[in-house]
């Protein structure tokens, strides 16, 4: 009868972490899933973060896998781990976006007309960094700067 | 008035020295307990029996807390999401602020207070009415054949109870949060997956259960088999079982999360 109950007791306690793990937490479905590596170039990430969703389209095709610096370069590099099937052209666009208002930035994709496929651990060329708020209102305010000395 | 100072600082030495002392008995004690623990991974039977007084029948305690705990931070949650229309992050809310912080320290709070306590009483009143000594009078290691097992059982049931604490609190949020208010049942749960993450909050969670249920059957071991065998020295040992670990618990919790969180 005490076997009974403390196996009982074992197997909800397994359980439970199980359902932790799989309900709560992300172990289901995408990281089991079968995935490519990219890598992109962008001059600024922003505030995007490794695990960030990479989207296609609005839907969730792949996860940032990570974000390293290219002093070469003095560009982020950024691997995304995109699941194997979805393809996506050579000339696809890759851009940092942002969910909502004051949402977490994710990576879009925007495939484009080419005929090849990118494959395991190539980059994706074209890129569109990270909108920096302050450089948007410095240039606003040089925009308006040029507007009234031109006027004179 | 000179004596009366050397009297006071007399006494901040004696004090000290005391706990001293007694920090290197539990030291010590925990050092026994690890090294006498060969019998009872032998004799399996004696901590299935332990488990079954600290883990089964803590289960009630702990799986009803932890459904009010939940509903009750679903209900909280929503008042304040919903100010900034956000109701949506609700399940993040409820199940990172479960699977982080509440789960593992509310589940070691109770466990504290209903095993911990137990067994301090239980092991006190052994010493008290000289069943220890009559052990050792038959060659039979009080360590190794009571309290290694005790201390097992404690350490395997911590983790458990508390992952069951969390899922019932986030079942307990998604009943009110879902079923009651009315919250999206899709974004609920599709959030929450994208918001816990299964090495970062998850098995940080179990890790914090797992030192809280070494800390908390340490200490109310320790307190049983060093408390004075009068029937004094056992109600005061239990008081400071449930006293001292639950300190223990909070102080530990507040290093841990600052290894483990530190808002990176």
């Amino acid at each position: 009868m005490l076997d009974l109950w403390v196996g009982l007791f074992v197997c909800a306690g397994i359980g439970a972490l199980l359902v932790l793990a799989l309900k709560v937490g992300n172990m289901s479905g995408f990281s089991v899933a079968d995935t490519y590596q990219l890598y992109a170039n962008f001059d600024n990430i922003g505030g995007l973060k490794p695990r960030a969703p990479v989207k296609s389209a609005g839907v969730v095709v792949g996860r940032v896998a990570e974000i390293t610096f290219n002093n070469d370069r003095f560009t982020a590099r950024v691997a995304l781990r995109i699941e194997k099937n979805y393809k996506f052209p050579k000339d696809t666009t890759a851009s940092i976006l942002t969910s909502g208002l004051l949402g977490e930035q994710y990576i879009g994709l925007e495939g484009g007309g080419d005929d090849k496929m990118l494959a395991q651990d190539e980059t994706i060329k074209l890129t569109q960094s990270a909108v920096v708020l302050e450089k948007l209102i410095s240039q606003f305010l040089y925009s308006k700067a040029a507007e009234g000395d031109s006027k004179k | 008035m000179p004596e009366r100072a050397v009297i006071s600082v007399r006494r901040i030495g004696h004090v000290t020295i005391e706990g001293v002392l007694r920090l290197g008995y539990a030291a010590r004690f925990i050092t026994l307990t690890l090294l006498h623990s060969g019998t009872s991974f032998r004799r399996l039977r004696l901590v299935i029996r332990e488990l079954y007084f600290t883990g089964v029948l803590s289960l009630i305690i702990i799986l009803v807390s932890g459904l009010f705990v939940g509903m009750v931070l679903g209900l909280q949650g929503f008042q304040t999401l919903q100010t900034y229309g956000s109701e949506s992050a609700l399940g993040v809310l409820v199940a990172l602020s479960l699977v982080r912080e509440l789960g593992p320290v509310v589940s070691a709070l109770l466990f504290a207070s209903r095993a911990g306590s137990a067994m301090t009483a239980e092991i006190g009143l052994m010493k008290a009415t000289e069943q220890l000594s009559a052990m050792e009078m038959m060659a039979v290691d009080p360590i190794a054949r009571v309290v290694a097992p005790r201390f097992w059982a404690g350490v395997i049931s911590m983790p458990l109870l508390a992952a069951m604490f969390s899922a019932m609190g986030v079942f307990g949020g998604y009943l009110v949060g879902v079923v009651l208010i009315g919250v999206d049942e899709g974004s609920f749960w599709s959030q929450m997956q994208n918001a816990v993450d299964f090495r970062e909050d998850i098995l940080n969670g179990v890790i914090k259960s797992f030192v809280f249920g070494v800390a908390v059957t340490w200490i109310a071991l320790f307190e049983g088999y060093d408390a004075p065998p009068t029937a004094e020295g056992v109600s005061g040992a239990t008081t400071r079982t449930v006293v001292t670990s639950s300190l223990a618990v909070l102080g530990l919790d507040f290093i841990l999360t600052s290894f483990m969180f530190r808002g990176a």
